[in-house]
């Protein structure tokens, strides 16, 4: 493998942005017929480099060459043409155009003139399905691209790639949102393509996943190369070592926040909530100085169990108390009233406004409480903000820059502090550790033991069934649509999966 | 804060009023006449106050992710509703009478306005229409309101505490200029002084994340439409009363497509979210001078059209930071996507 040709070769890439330097002489090097793994913390840089190969960023300085040749992209269109194509986590297939189109989009083949010209759409599909077939994916060409499954999109995202003439593949978190089986099924196809010398780049988070399928990977840290490595020559816990820039001390799972939390009296409780579609009539309760663990299987009613406790949606029934009073809870505004924080799955679409900058997106949620006649004083905004800031370690050039400059896993940890401002009694946590890098991650989980112990009721909701058992004091199961079960403290992963399963 | 956007509108102004004063050497002469400032920049000043009023409102409108295309009915609205209240009529002594009392002819119609700002508000937050249309209702019906009010005809006003609006001064300085500064003033003390500013700026950004927060998105955009139907209202006392009378066909024509236009010229983006009040202000301005410009040129009647719209695109290219560029790029000589 270490003799492979080269497909591409990037040297001393630099890339600097205010207050920032992103990138600091970085190298890659992706041999064709590889599976390449980036790995780096949030904020290591993996985004501006992607960005760069993809022709999005231009470099400050550094040189890229395509099998021997320099190239410089300059658009995305550009890296495309050159054989450099990126999927990333959010595929960006057109919703509403066939899953033909969208593999064709940008060469449809033609009708010659003398049949009246225009796009040849049988064409177009028996194209489409060849591709899809030598890639073994059996996906119906005619099918809209918007009534695809994610993971199925994330495959023919692939195949546009593919058949665009990709040499180099960049996959940036292409499974953060796929099931066990939907991964393998993606793996399989990289497989294939890994046998037919494509170059691939592959970003993720999961460790495990870098070991099953990676030949190879790199290590940035803060914009700096660490190193490149061959993957059985360096084991996990070498990886995040080389990550996190220090020896990792053997992680101890958390002390629970406290002994029993059974004696005291309940902060929240919900009655027989429901929503049709959504949740099967549910009872939930939640105390103070708790973490209440949420599990389930994507789709099982996790988020939207959250999403009708903050009146995010309108519940068809159930009876909402907060310390034993029912409570007035028709909107999120009311449920901020009573206290209530909730931090959305959707960082994105529903949590981060990207153009404010880290004070105003920190200070926002509180002032909504205050309403327009208290007025935040920016003096009151800053000193909140770089408290929190500070406290969370949120990494930021300053507070005001504009959010939608930072990282993923910062901008989580900012929409954790915008709650933590409003002191709040009952917090939702809607998967708060997606997409964050495995120290971030132990962070946050601290930080959400410490809030529990300062006497916050938290709901903890998380696909990683680990995850979920270590912070947890209680778990409740939900499984298609509803509560499923209940599990105390301590219980280990294998009963929680046993209630998933109803074994 | 908005310093670095206030830049581009200000040098395309700046350029305006240069070009002016080429063609016309008495163009920035100010003269001091009985007690007031005379001039061509005073009047480019005076005649661009209801754009600014109107535009200021229209500003907040966008930065919600909305827009009103019926201000320039409303304009027509309010300055009917005042006309008809006021009308006015020689009593037995000779000396001219309102119908009601000034004051009451002003509230009603400012009150109409806002009225009218707020079915707007009403449709797109609580009906979920999208705006071009919840307003385009308002845009057409409006007129027809005004219309019906009139029996078509130009209402004209003959009571003279009328006229101060539109064409009085107030130490040395038009009175409707003084309305649009305060109106500027008070709005950026709210924006400032409050959490208005960071609510519609949140709401205009992103409006999901900023229900998730927690604001009350729903009934800031309310006041918000309701506000810019108020200065609509105020931009239709203005104009009626500059020009003595209300017609309720031309009373504010085409004011929402100038309007937008201020806005955008001030560098507000049309999807919402950042806003710049100062900027609207100077897209009147850029707005109301080139109307002036075209006038002093002397173009004929019928090349009006063409001719400001062939600025208005002028204009528009030297805004264009991405226009800019690629003159920058060509000048270099630089040859975009080149291929190894």
């Amino acid at each position: 493998m270490a003799d492979a040709e080269i497909m591409l070769r990037a040297r001393d890439i630099s890339r600097a942005f205010p207050g920032v330097q992103a990138l600091a002489g970085v190298d890659l090097t992706l041999r064709a017929g590889e599976v390449h793994a980036l790995m780096g913390q949030n904020g290591a840089g993996k985004s501006t480099l992607i960005k760069i190969l993809t022709g999005v960023e231009v470099p400050d300085a550094g040189h890229i060459e395509l099998v021997g040749q320099p190239i410089t992209p300059e658009t995305p269109v550009h890296a495309q043409r050159l054989g450099i194509s990126a999927v990333h986590q959010e595929s960006h297939l057109l919703p509403n155009l066939s899953v033909a189109e969208n593999i064709c989009a940008g060469r449809y083949p033609r009708r010659p003139w003398s049949r009246g010209g225009g796009i040849d759409w049988r064409e177009t599909e028996r194209r489409a399905s060849e591709l899809l077939a030598s890639l073994g994916l059996a996906l119906d060409v005619q099918q809209l691209a918007g009534g695809l499954s994610a993971a199925q999109q994330q495959l023919a995202a692939v195949a546009r790639a593919v058949g665009s003439g990709a040499r180099v593949l960049i996959l940036d978190e292409p499974t953060s949102s796929l099931d066990a089986d939907e991964v393998q099924a993606l793996f399989e196809l990289l497989r294939r393509l890994r046998a037919k010398g494509v170059a691939i780049l592959f970003v993720t988070h999961f460790l495990d996943q870098v070991y099953e399928i990676c030949d190879r990977m790199t290590v940035l840290r803060n914009g700096k190369l660490v190193g490149e490595y061959e993957c059985v020559a360096l084991d996990a816990r070498g990886l995040v070592s080389a990550m996190v820039g220090r020896e990792l001390a053997e992680v101890e799972p958390p002390a629970s926040a406290m002994a029993d939390g059974t004696g005291r009296p309940p902060v929240l409780t919900a009655r027989n909530l429901s929503r049709r579609g959504q949740l099967k009539p549910t009872d939930i309760e939640m105390r103070a100085g708790e973490v209440l663990g949420l599990a389930g299987l994507l789709g099982s009613g996790r988020t939207e169990l959250a999403r009708l406790l903050f009146a995010l949606d309108a519940r068809d029934s159930g009876e909402i108390t907060v310390d034993g009073a029912p409570a007035h809870l028709e909107n999120p505004a009311d449920a901020l009233r009573l206290g209530l924080a909730f931090c959305p799955e959707d960082r994105k679409h529903s949590g981060i406004v990207a153009d404010l900058s880290v004070r105003e997106n920190i200070a926002l949620a509180l002032q909504a409480r205050m309403g327009l006649g208290k007025f935040l004083k920016v003096a009151e905004q800053r000193a909140l903000a770089e408290k929190l800031v500070a406290a969370l370690g949120v990494k930021t050039a300053s507070i005001e820059t504009p959010i939608g400059q930072l990282s993923g896993g910062n901008q989580q940890k900012a929409i954790i502090a915008r709650w933590l401002a409003t002191n709040p009694r009952v917090l939702i946590l809607d998967e708060p550790t997606r997409g964050i890098d495995i120290a971030a991650k132990q962070e946050l989980m601290h930080e959400i033991l410490e809030l529990a112990r300062g006497g916050t009721a938290v709901l903890f909701i998380s696909a990683e069934i680990d995850e979920v058992v270590r912070v947890s004091d209680r778990i409740v199961v939900m499984r298609d649509r509803a509560k499923a079960g209940e599990l105390p403290r301590g219980a280990p992963e294998d009963a929680v999966y046993a209630v998933i399963a109803n074994t | 804060m908005n310093r670095a956007g206030l830049l581009w509108p200000a040098i395309t102004l700046a350029l305006l009023l240069i070009a002016s004063a080429v063609f016309n050497p008495s163009f920035l002469t100010l003269a001091w006449r009985d007690g007031h400032l005379y001039g061509s920049v005073i009047d480019i000043l005076n005649h661009a106050a209801p754009l600014m009023v109107v535009s200021m409102g229209m500003t907040l409108v966008i930065a919600v992710r909305g827009l009103d295309i019926s201000v320039g009915a409303v304009v027509a609205i309010a300055a009917v509703v005042a006309a008809l209240m006021i009308g006015g009529s020689y009593d037995a002594n000779g000396a001219v009478a309102s119908k009601y009392p000034l004051w009451l002819a002003l509230a009603t119609a400012l009150t109409a306005a806002a009225a009218c700002g707020l079915w707007n508000g009403l449709l797109v937050v609580k009906a979920g229409m999208q705006p071009i249309v919840a307003t385009l209702i308002l845009m057409v019906a409006g007129r027809g309101i005004a219309q019906l009010l009139t029996d078509g005809q130009i209402i004209t006003v003959y009571y003279p505490p009328y006229f101060t609006i539109g064409n009085g001064f107030l130490l040395g300085i038009p009175v409707a200029l003084w309305i649009a500064a305060l109106l500027w003033l008070g709005l950026q003390l709210v924006l400032s002084r409050t959490a208005l500013g960071l609510f519609v700026r949140a709401i205009g950004g992103n409006p999901e994340a900023a229900r998730v927060a927690g604001v009350r998105a729903g009934a800031i955009v309310l006041c918000v439409y309701t506000f810019c139907g108020l200065a609509a209202g105020i931009a239709g006392l203005i104009v009626s009363s500059n020009v003595k009378s209300a017609d309720a066909n031309n009373a504010g024509q085409l004011f929402e497509l100038d309007a937008i236009l201020a806005v955008t010229l001030g560098g507000t983006a049309l999807t919402g979210g950042r806003f710049n009040l100062a900027g609207t202000v100077l897209g009147a301005l850029i707005i109301q001078t080139l109307t002036s410009m075209i006038y002093s040129l002397g173009v004929p009647s019928e090349l009006n059209l063409l001719v400001k719209a062939a600025l208005v695109f002028a204009v528009m290219l030297l805004q264009s930071a991405e226009f800019r560029a690629l003159v920058a790029r060509v000048a270099r000589g630089k040859r975009a996507g080149a291929t190894p």
